[in-house]
């Protein structure tokens, strides 16, 4: 069903009852070209561009939860490219381009909203590097400015840039590309799409095992049985790593993690994302007037999804320097998601060791902002058994040849975060 | 919140520590480079306990391993 003008008006006539599910139920059957194992906004993705652009529709998605329960229904919804690496900067620089027009190719509103993204400065140093970031993406065809503290003030009301603010803002790096899109419509807008061009969706089904024989993976193990296929993608965040050991492969990973905050709805005050570099705090208000905030990690391993005090107390005392008004509101909820972070921070995607097996995972907690470009390059990847160019980087030897993607430019540093 | 027991000074909250990762054990230092990237990089990820590292720095200062559940956070001796 085509979402319209129409459809809604017909629908409230039957007090909106009857709206079809967003993926229809399935039987699923005992074999499937493709396997992707984790209903996520990547798994989900990869689907829907195997099907729009490679006509493949004999595709298995399964997840052990629901549709975008992971960390794609639990992210901050932050988008934008400022990188200064051009393996992490292009791939997201491409899905910032998606962004833009997946709302009307998937007949679903993500709420894309291109309000500008700000990367405080407070330092000279900090602000010399931002201006190499932004040349970098200059020379890749990126929009980006550099801030003074003024400018800051001007373009964000509210913000402390003053002399006596315990660390003060001496500029800022501005994307104004950069804003939020709507998580879970991401992952319902590409599970809507893909279920309606005739992949198989399945939900509260784990993956427990693989069936191989030769180095060649012959189906999954379910808690609904076996499902043979010909190639499958574990696209499963920080289950990804068992579910690779499950066929002996080991990931550079550290799983931790990573929480996020809203406070109570307030008035508009905010029309941008602001990301505060003086220890971690980024901010940004949805339309309902929340303001929805994120920090560091929790800085150890776990598996919890349950955050930890000192972190909420961290990440708060870093917003309020930013914007001393944020002291009189409240907090309504928190919650937390397992990010899996590689030993260089960046993701790994592409090929495995076996043969027919692939691996999008590491995301961390950057990765919701790369979701169509990931699934775009994915399906390519599938369909084609081409290795797209923007995937190339992100290849799991990385980390025994040394090609590290070390963005952060500090060398290969195990539990990096 | 982590109450961390330090072999010294007991259970204490955990912005007190340091993360020291994973408890892994380094090869010799002219062991082959494969050696040392399955120690550095590769993880196992595949147990809901590990042994790691912690540092008490706005303590004793002193460096100690423990066992912990990850889904719990319990730390078992
Ligand atoms: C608090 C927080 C804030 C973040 N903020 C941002 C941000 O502002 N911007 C940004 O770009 N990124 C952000 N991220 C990162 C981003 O959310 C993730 O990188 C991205 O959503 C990963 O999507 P995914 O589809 O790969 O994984 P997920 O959405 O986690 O999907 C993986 C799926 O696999 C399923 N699964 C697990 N085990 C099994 C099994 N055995 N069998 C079957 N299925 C299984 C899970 O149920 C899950 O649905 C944030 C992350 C967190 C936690
Ligand atoms: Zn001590």
């Amino acid at each position: 069903m085509k979402y319209s003008g129409f459809s809604l008006l017909k629908n409230s006539f039957s007090g909106h009852k009857h709206w079809p599910n967003i993926a229809a139920d399935i039987e699923p059957k005992s074999r499937y070209d493709i396997i992707i194992v984790g209903a996520g906004g990547h798994g989900l993705a990869t689907a829907h561009y195997l099907a729009k652009n490679h006509q493949i529709t004999d595709v298995l998605v399964i997840d052990s939860g629901w549709i975008g329960g992971g960390n794609t229904g639990r992210n901050t919804t932050i988008v934008r490219s400022d990188y200064l690496l051009n393996a992490s900067f292009k791939l997201k620089d491409f899905a910032l381009q998606l962004w833009q027009a997946l709302s009307q190719e998937l007949n679903f509103n993500l709420m894309y909203s291109p309000r500008g993204y700000i990367d405080l400065a407070h330092s000279d140093g900090e602000l010399e590097h931002f201006l190499s970031r932004a040349n970098a993406m200059r020379l890749g065809g990126a929009n980006v400015e550099i801030l003074s503290s003024q400018q800051v003030a001007d373009r964000v009301p509210g913000i402390d840039v003053s002399d006596n603010a315990r660390f003060p803002v001496c500029g800022a790096l501005y994307q104004p590309d950069g804003g939020v899109v709507r998580h879970d419509a991401v992952a319902w807008g590409f599970a809507r799409s893909a279920s309606t061009a005739g992949v198989h969706i399945l939900q509260n089904c784990p993956v427990t095992g693989f069936t191989a024989k030769d180095n060649h993976i012959t189906g999954i193990s379910t808690t609904r049985g076996n499902i043979e296929c010909n190639k499958v993608l574990i696209s499963a965040a920080s289950a990804s790593s068992k579910l690779a050991s499950m066929v002996d492969i080991k990931l550079p990973m550290d799983l931790i993690n990573v929480q996020a905050f809203v406070s109570e709805p307030v008035k508009p005050i905010l029309d941008s994302v602001v990301n505060y570099n003086a220890g971690l705090a980024y901010i940004s208000q949805t339309d309902k007037g929340e303001l929805v905030m994120g920090g560091a990690t929790d800085g150890y391993e776990s598996l919890a999804r349950r955050g930890s005090f000192s972190s909420i107390e961290d990440t708060l005392a870093r917003a309020t320097q930013m914007f001393p008004f944020i002291s009189r509101l409240r907090l309504m909820r928190h919650w937390s998601g397992t990010a899996d972070i590689p030993m260089d921070g960046n993701a790994i995607v592409g090929r495995s060791p076996v043969e027919n097996l692939y691996l999008n995972c590491g995301w961390g907690y950057a990765g919701f902002k790369a979701t169509p470009a990931v699934g775009w390059s994915m399906a390519e990847l599938l369909a084609t058994e081409q290795l797209p160019q923007l995937l190339q980087p992100f290849a799991l030897d990385r980390f025994k040849s040394g090609a590290l993607i070390d963005d952060a430019g500090i060398g290969p540093y195990p539990w990096l975060h | 919140m982590l109450l961390i027991p330090c072999p010294n000074c007991g259970e204490r909250d955990e912005i007190e520590f340091d993360y020291g990762g994973r408890a892994i054990q380094y090869p010799a230092l002219n062991n082959s480079m494969s050696d040392w990237h399955m120690v550095l990089h590769q993880r196992d990820n595949s147990t809901e306990t590990i042994e790691e590292f912690w540092y008490h720095q706005s303590g004793c200062e002193c460096w100690f391993k423990v066992t912990r559940n990850l889904n719990t956070h319990e730390f078992e001796s």
